[in-house]
């Protein structure tokens, strides 16, 4: 039997956007012959998931911020349950353990990361960056259930609709070895990265973490901006790392992304390539940012950027 | 305390798009001229946390275990010439083409075969695949708790305290040992092998175990056997149509990009 199995989360109560993501492919791939689409959720509202599209939704008696080993049983029995042979979980902090987990006690394979998913001959082919995004990577799975964590931004999100199904719970839970001690979320002022329209981020050519100030003023400036940054300048202490672009930071894919100082690694480029309208403030004609932007300057972003805020906030 | 880690060689993760290249019938990365394999950079912060670690409990053994071709040897040797105590290859042609799941087979075998640890370290993930699955893979096949993401660790004689990285800040979590822990970049810089280490390195111990010496067989490995087969690689088109914003000054060209921007309904 055929079918898709979305693994849904919660942030602070409510199905996270990411979530809205999977549903959007399982709707997707339900479309192109992938079976009907249920969900699973540890804990949470799962009258939202019947809303946007999941026709039978699993629950369990874990908390919502069960760690993956607590998880896995559960979503393996709603995964048997369902008849599901796809299984589409998020790369987030707990997908990242959860996929592989799901994989191995399965012994079938994890496609991580995914940014292509397609149904060919009742089969799932899915496509993924490797080599820091270098290259491309399709693959199948020679049997059994097929798990995938899917890349943020790459699908669009499900829409709400008249919703209806059945929410069956789910008696299993593994057992918890790993004791959380606590957790410290990071508070980024204003709007968040993955959702802003605009994103001014800064890299190692800025030379000093005080320039951060001047990104901040840019974004300030403009409507509906956050301020990221490269995985150098985070790893040099200038920007926080939750607010890191890139393959180990946020997938970004906003309408202008303005990058300040950045060369364009492939790593980084894995985060915001997706971005509608490229801009690159950089002294090197010959870095990568500058190749695949839009519009660019080719100057130092020290005389560039305090007339580029006063420009702005003259056009009002 | 004695604490195995697994370093993986890579092609270097730096190589510009420019020299990379890939073989699209074979399926695999063409090895760029002039740019020779490094450890998988997230290894030697691995390697880093276990001699932390085995300094911290007064003293134990730092075993590096790795699996790749003849040249893996070196990012064994780099592990060694950092302070690790010994070194285990797995080498065999019939590890050629294996996916990471094939792998951390292996590595589990070699984990027991060394009679496991108190604890094992792993890089996050290995950045040729990008895929961060071999560290809970091993868990899974050795029934080990597994803590991902490292930012640090610190280890009591049964216990293990990370705190790990989160998408949306940091988690506190302790588990009991033996434990598998992947370790992030945000551990920090790994100490650079100083030359009088390298030189004692070059007196260590490296053995080199094949499949069979890990129990594994033809049926266990190779192309053929991927939970996943590869359909295809290559790398993606990416097209130029740059408009660099032309200006007498830096400051007018900010302010024709500025009108572009506005022009454009960009801003
Ligand atoms: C496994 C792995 C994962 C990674 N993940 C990520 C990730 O998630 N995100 C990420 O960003 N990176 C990631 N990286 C790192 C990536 O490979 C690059 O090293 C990094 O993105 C470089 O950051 P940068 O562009 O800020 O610095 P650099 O590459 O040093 O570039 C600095 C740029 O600033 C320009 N510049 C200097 N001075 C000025 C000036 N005065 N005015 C204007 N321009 C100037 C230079 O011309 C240059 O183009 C990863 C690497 C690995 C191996
Ligand atoms: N061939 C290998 N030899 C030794 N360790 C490996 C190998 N492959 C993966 N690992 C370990 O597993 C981590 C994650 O790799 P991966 O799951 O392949 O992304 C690496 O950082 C290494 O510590």
């Amino acid at each position: 039997m055929a079918g898709i199995l979305v693994v849904a989360e919660t942030v602070e109560g409510e199905i996270s956007g990411f979530t809205l993501e999977l549903l959007g492919a399982a709707k997707v791939l339900s479309g192109e012959g992938g079976g009907a689409v249920t969900a699973f959720i540890a804990s949470g509202p799962a009258q939202a998931l019947l809303a946007h599209g999941a026709e039978t939704v699993y629950t369990s008696a874990a908390a919502a911020d069960s760690l993956a080993e607590v998880l896995a049983p559960a979503v393996e029995a709603a995964v048997a349950a369902s008849g599901a042979d796809i299984v589409l979980v998020a790369q987030s902090s707990l997908g990242r353990d959860l996929g592989p987990m799901l994989a191995f006690r399965a012994k079938t394979g994890v496609a991580m990361d995914c940014t292509g998913l397609a149904i060919e001959g009742g089969r799932l082919r899915a496509t993924r960056s490797a080599y820091g995004g270098n290259a491309r990577a399709e693959h199948t799975w020679k049997s059994g259930v097929q798990i995938v964590t899917v890349k943020g931004k790459a699908f669009d999100p499900a829409q709400a609709g008249a919703g209806g199904g059945n929410v069956v719970p789910v008696e299993v839970v593994g057992e918890a070895r790993i004791k959380v001690l606590g957790v410290s979320k990071a508070v980024a002022e204003g709007i968040k990265l993955e959702d802003a329209q605009i994103v001014v981020s800064g890299g190692r050519g800025l030379g000093d973490p005080s320039a951060f100030k001047q990104l901040e003023e840019l974004a300030g400036t403009l409507k509906q901006a956050a301020v990221g940054a490269s995985r150098a300048a985070c790893d040099l202490g200038w920007w926080p790392p939750a607010q890191q672009v890139g393959l180990t930071g946020k997938t970004v894919s906003p309408n202008l992304y303005i990058a300040i100082a950045i060369s364009g690694a492939s790593q980084h480029m894995a985060g915001m390539g997706g971005s509608k309208n490229i801009v690159a403030i950089n002294k090197d004609a010959d870095a990568n940012m500058v190749k695949v932007s839009k519009f660019a300057i080719v100057d130092d972003y020290k005389k560039v950027l305090p007339a580029l805020i006063a420009e702005i906030k003259k056009l009002g | 305390m004695n604490i195995i880690v697994c370093v993986k060689q890579i092609p270097d993760p730096e190589t510009p798009a420019a020299s990379f290249k890939v073989d699209e019938a074979a399926k695999k990365v063409i090895p760029a001229q002039g740019i020779a394999p490094v450890v998988n950079p997230y290894d030697p912060q691995a390697t880093e946390a276990a001699l932390r670690l085995k300094d911290a409990a007064g003293g134990g053994k730092v075993t590096v275990i790795s699996l790749g071709p003849d040249t893996a040897r070196d990012a064994i040797k780099h592990a060694l010439a950092m302070g690790a105590d010994e070194g285990v290859l797995l080498s065999d042609p019939a590890f050629a083409d294996i996916d990471n799941f094939q792998t951390a087979n292996a590595l589990a075998k070699a984990i027991q075969k060394l009679g496991g640890a108190d604890l094992i370290l792993m890089g996050r993930a290995a950045a040729d695949w990008d895929m961060g699955v071999v560290p809970t893979g091993v868990g899974q096949i050795l029934g080990l708790p597994v803590v991902t993401v490292a930012k640090a660790i610190e280890a009591t004689a049964s216990s293990v305290k990370v705190e790990r990285v989160l998408d949306d800040g940091f988690q506190s979590v302790e588990a009991p040992l033996p434990a598998i822990v992947s370790v992030s970049n945000e551990f920090g810089e790994p100490r650079y092998p100083q030359l009088r280490q390298i030189m004692l390195a070059a007196k260590k111990t490296v053995q080199v175990w094949t499949a069979a010496d890990l129990g594994l067989g033809a049926e266990d490995l190779g192309a053929a056997n991927r939970a996943m087969p590869l359909e295809a690689l290559y790398v993606p088109k990416v097209e130029s149509n740059v408009e660099i914003i032309e200006g007498d000054s830096p400051e007018e060209k900010a302010r024709n990009l500025a009108l572009k921007l506005r022009a454009a309904k960009l801003i």
